[in-house]
């Protein structure tokens, strides 16, 4: 894995999230109440919500739109919807993403 | 033929060492041990219960000079060492130099001090050393006397409550919004921060030390936010840095500390190091458990034995006697967690599990640490627990069940606390009433009149019953505000007021919350309620907020936003008329002209609002709050300056209006309307509060829909001059805004409570001034331009954190 710096972990509002644009899309980076962080797609795939402006509750992110709510460890999500999901790690303070996982599926 | 072995520094780590030394071969080495504290070896983290006075000095001691004798340590106490001459194999303490063949480093660590003003002024002090205790026990001699202590972590708090038992005034300031917060969640958090103050300490968190100020010693203490805290000692207690110093200047390989092998040696073969001045794969150390692992290790590897240290799980303790907390593992950062929540508000109790592949992987208690231990040593050993997964919570002893009670949170009150609002009725009276046969909610309302008037207070009244008839009762069952209580809008609104509870996190523990932080249906809910209630306590949360909320701004279906500024009862100039095309024209909105009359401008992207908002601010323009449950809009029509009908100045006092409304929170939107005669132009009669002018004053009316229902006002009351029609506007919003449910529009709302209810409330000239004081105190705080508050504080949230499609492709 290669992983890329992304930005500090303070950058992200506790219950909160940040947009990363990439190749694959949005991605939404995910802070915890316990400072967990997660990566997954921004998208709603009912109708397009961005994710990273729903309200984060335990390990869980509400649509803003139409409140589908979706587990950000698999990204199931209600009514079976699913997201994607990417590897992320924090280190020092310091956001990771990892540039295969995003690269990988940008390539196929 | 013996060897010279030379220790650095007395302290927990090289005490251990050479015990374990001595045991095995007690003449393999010829000791000496230098202490730049003078005195030798004494059990530091002892130093807490001689501050509370419930142990001396004497009684920590761990090695006595007869020890020291006994055993051959050369003892150079009070002596700093200043360098290591590797060359020659020499150390160089203050009074001269001692030969080495092996070394030990045992420094320890140095307390931080934060380098704001007047830190070095004589009465600021650290914790770590007796100096600092016997410091600290002086100034607590005097009587009256008042300590600040900076840092609510582990130390600060055992100095803070040992201060305070020996009768000083404690403040405790905490930078992060919980104590504790490497070791504690926030739930946790709260309940220590409760029973710290129920000993009379005071907590204030989020709260950052900007100077200490005096002339000759320490005065008081300054806040970022301008508060004033007198002090007569401040206690300084917010991290460790390992002092390393000494290695370095020596060329040893120096990290954040002295980085060893498995076996405590350094990049010398000659020299070791062991203690909180070591790091090793990239850990540090802060609890005396590791410690003593080393100090075994180290003793091996100096006998010539094979050894290896391993970073095991560690478990925290508070030593404060009551406050029983315990905390181990991992319960941050990672993915793939689940959680195990237990509340129970009656006895304070909070425990949290986290789970992670069927293993137990971190802890979190308070209240009830008896089974601490079985669960540190599930975390320990990464036992599968998928078997017990179920009843895990409950602990080892566990038999059968029992399930978390719905009703315990009302169980729980105490006699005292008020029950319904309206009638003043406590919780006792209305027990009383139940055993005296009251057995159903009529009779209840007829002997105690509890739930005899808005009626909100009905679901308490009704658990109540069940709690003290038991079986004999069965509650009509109601809806509770979602999966994570059993609890409704209107039991959570009244216990949040009769038990005081003013942070999300005292809601939770308080009243039993089943999920770690709630969820997206009521925490807006639950933030709305505090902040409505306690708008100098609470603090509102923007992540507890819908998007429009969060970012001042309604989003659009496409993900862009609308943005409308705010026009006093739709009154605007070519100046800011101009700004607003000019706007439109920068950022590529489509502009809109709305129902309240306002212009809207649409389709802004994310990234824009802060510039856009910018913009509106430069021509005196702020957020109209389109987006909020909250004011939206005042509509009026010309009134009695332009239009021959007009009866009063309809449009200026729908300014009025709005100048004294906005910006207030309420349970859902709120619109005006404001006609100046029966005419009706501003449609006043369909609004949530309409006044309509007439020639002898005001007609109010209040409840009207438009929307999916429509419905006309009902008349609130009328008043013949402007302030009255003011006075009374402002007591009503007020009263919606502490009792409604969240998400009923005031005519929901009138439906449940009946107007005749809220007409003896706004009506009442004492209840309408308490009502309408109450409003002012909280638009001192909430009645500010959001706009320009995000332009100034966040605008960066509004940008991507990062955008990886513009960097090269590989
Ligand atoms: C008030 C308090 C309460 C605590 N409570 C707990 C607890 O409940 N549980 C827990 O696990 N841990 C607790 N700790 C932490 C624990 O005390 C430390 O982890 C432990 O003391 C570190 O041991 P050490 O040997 O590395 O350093 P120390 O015990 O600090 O010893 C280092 C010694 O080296 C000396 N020294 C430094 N530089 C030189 C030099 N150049 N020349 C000569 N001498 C030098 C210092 O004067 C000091 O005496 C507490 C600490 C304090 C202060
Ligand atoms: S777009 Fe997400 S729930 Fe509809």
């Amino acid at each position: 894995m290669t992983w890329i710096d992304i930005g500090r972990i303070d950058d992200i509002p506790v219950r909160g999230a940040r947009l990363v644009k990439t190749h694959l899309g949005c991605i939404g980076l995910f802070r915890t109440a316990d400072d967990e962080v997660f990566a997954a797609a921004d998208t709603c795939p009912h109708k397009g919500g961005p994710l990273s402006e729903g309200i984060v509750h335990g390990q869980r992110v509400t649509c803003p739109l139409h409140n589908a709510v979706f587990d950000l460890n698999t990204g199931q999500g209600t009514d079976g919807y699913q997201i994607d999901t990417y590897p992320v790690r924090v280190e020092n303070g310091r956001v990771l993403l990892d540039a295969d996982a995003l690269g990988k599926r940008s390539a196929a | 033929m013996t060897q010279r072995l030379v220790v650095i520094g007395a302290g927990m780590a090289t005490g251990r060492v050479l015990e374990h030394l001595f045991e095995t071969d007690p003449d393999a080495y010829d000791v000496t041990l230098f202490n730049a504290e003078p005195r030798g070896n004494y059990n530091r983290i002892m130093l807490s219960p001689v501050l509370s006075g419930e142990k001396s000095y004497e009684e920590i001691v761990t090695h006595d000079d007869a020890w020291y004798d006994d055993h051959n340590v050369t003892c150079r106490f009070g002596e700093k060492v200043e360098r290591i001459d590797r060359d020659r194999k020499v150390v160089v303490g203050e009074n001269g130099e001692v030969p080495y063949d092996k070394l030990i480093l045992g420094t320890g660590s140095a307390p931080f001090i934060i380098p704001c003003p007047g830190h070095d002024l004589p009465g600021v002090v650290a914790y770590r050393d007796l100096e600092d205790t016997n410091a600290m026990m002086e100034a607590a001699g005097t009587p009256g006397a008042r300590a600040v202590v900076i840092g609510g972590g582990l130390l600060g708090l055992e100095a803070a409550a040992g201060l305070r038992l020996r009768g000083m005034e404690v403040t405790v300031l905490h930078l992060a919004g919980h104590l504790m917060e490497r070791q504690l969640d926030e739930a946790a958090g709260y309940l220590l921060q409760k029973d710290l103050e129920s000993r009379g300490i005071t907590v204030m968190t989020q709260a950052a030390t900007k100077e200490i100020r005096g002339d000759a010693h320490v005065e008081e203490v300054v806040l970022e936010d301008g508060t004033v805290l007198p002090a007569d000692i401040v206690v300084m207690a917010v991290g460790i840095r390992p002092q390393a110093q000494l290695a370095k200047d020596a060329g040893l390989d120096v990290n954040r500390a002295v980085t060893v092998d498995a076996r405590m040696q350094t990049s010398d073969p000659d020299i070791y190091a062991v203690g909180e001045c070591v790091e090793f794969d990239g850990n540090l150390f802060g609890l005396v458990a590791p410690l003593y692992d080393q100090a075994r290790v180290l003793a091996k590897t100096l006998a010539g034995e094979d050894a290896a240290f391993q970073v095991k799980e560690l478990s925290t303790k508070l030593k404060v006697t009551g406050c029983d907390l315990f905390s181990a593992g991992d319960f941050a950062e990672g993915e793939g967690r689940e959680d195990i929540v237990f509340r129970d508000p009656a006895r304070g109790i909070y425990k949290r599990l986290v789970i992670e592949e069927n293993r137990l992987i971190g802890a979190v208690f308070y209240g009830d640490t008896a089974d601490s231990n079985w669960f540190f040593g599930l975390i320990r050993d990464g036992e599968d627990v998928s078997e017990m997964r179920d009843t895990l919570i409950f602990g080892p002893s566990y038999q059968g069940g029992a399930a978390a009670d719905p009703l315990s949170a009302v169980a729980a009150l105490p006699p005292e606390a008020e029950i319904c609002g309206c009638n003043g009725v406590c919780k006792g009276q209305i027990t009383q009433a139940i055993e005296g046969g009251a057995t159903d909610l009529a009779a209840v309302r007829a002997t105690t009149k509890a739930s005899n008037s808005c009626g909100t207070c009905t679901g308490l009244v009704e658990q109540l019953l069940s709690v003290t008839l038991g079986d004999g009762y069965s509650a009509p069952a109601a809806q509770p505000i979602c999966g994570c209580t059993e609890l409704t809008h209107e039991d959570v609104r009244r216990l949040i007021k009769s038990k005081e509870l003013k942070s999300q996190a005292a809601v939770w523990q308080e009243l039993g919350w089943t999920t770690p932080n709630g969820c997206h249906v009521c925490r807006p809910a639950v933030n709305f309620y505090l902040l409505a209630d306690w708008p100098l306590d609470y603090q509102d949360d923007p992540q507890s907020r819908f998007v429009n909320e969060r970012n001042h701004a309604n989003i659009q279906k496409d993900g862009t936003y609308s943005v409308m500024p705010r026009m006093w009862g739709g009154t605007t100039d070519a100046n800011e008329l101009r700004a607003i095309a000019d706007a439109a024209d920068r950022y590529g909105a489509t502009v809109k002209v709305t129902g309240g009359q306002r212009i809207d401008l649409l389709g802004v992207k994310k990234e824009d609002l802060p510039a856009i908002w910018e913009d509106l601010n430069d021509a005196g323009m702020v957020s109209g709050h389109a987006y909020s449950k909250g004011l939206r809009t005042v509509k009026t029509c010309v009134g009695k300056d332009w239009c021959r009908f007009g009866t009063q100045d309809s449009t200026g006092l729908g300014i009025q209006l709005e100048k004294r409304l906005w910006g207030a929170w309420t349970p859902h939107k709120v619109k005006l309307g404001v006609s100046g005669c029966p005419r009706n132009c501003a449609e006043a009669t369909c609004k949530d509060v309409g006044i309509v002018c007439v020639d002898s004053g005001y007609q109010i009316g209040v409840g009207g829909a438009a929307g999916m229902d429509v419905k006309e006002v009902e008349r609130l009351v009328d008043v013949t001059t402007e302030q009255e029609a003011i006075d009374h506007v402002v007591a009503f919003v007020q009263l919606y805004r502490e009792n409604a449910k969240y998400l009923d529009r005031p005519y929901k709302w009138l439906a449940k409570v009946g107007i005749e209810w809220v007409q003896e409330q706004v009506i009442d000239p004492e209840i309408r001034a308490g009502l309408i004081e109450r409003f002012d105190i909280s638009q001192s705080v909430y009645q500010k331009d959001p706009w320009a508050e995000h332009v100034q504080t966040r605008r960066a949230r509004y940008a991507p954190l990062a955008d990886l499609t513009l960097e090269a492709a590989e």
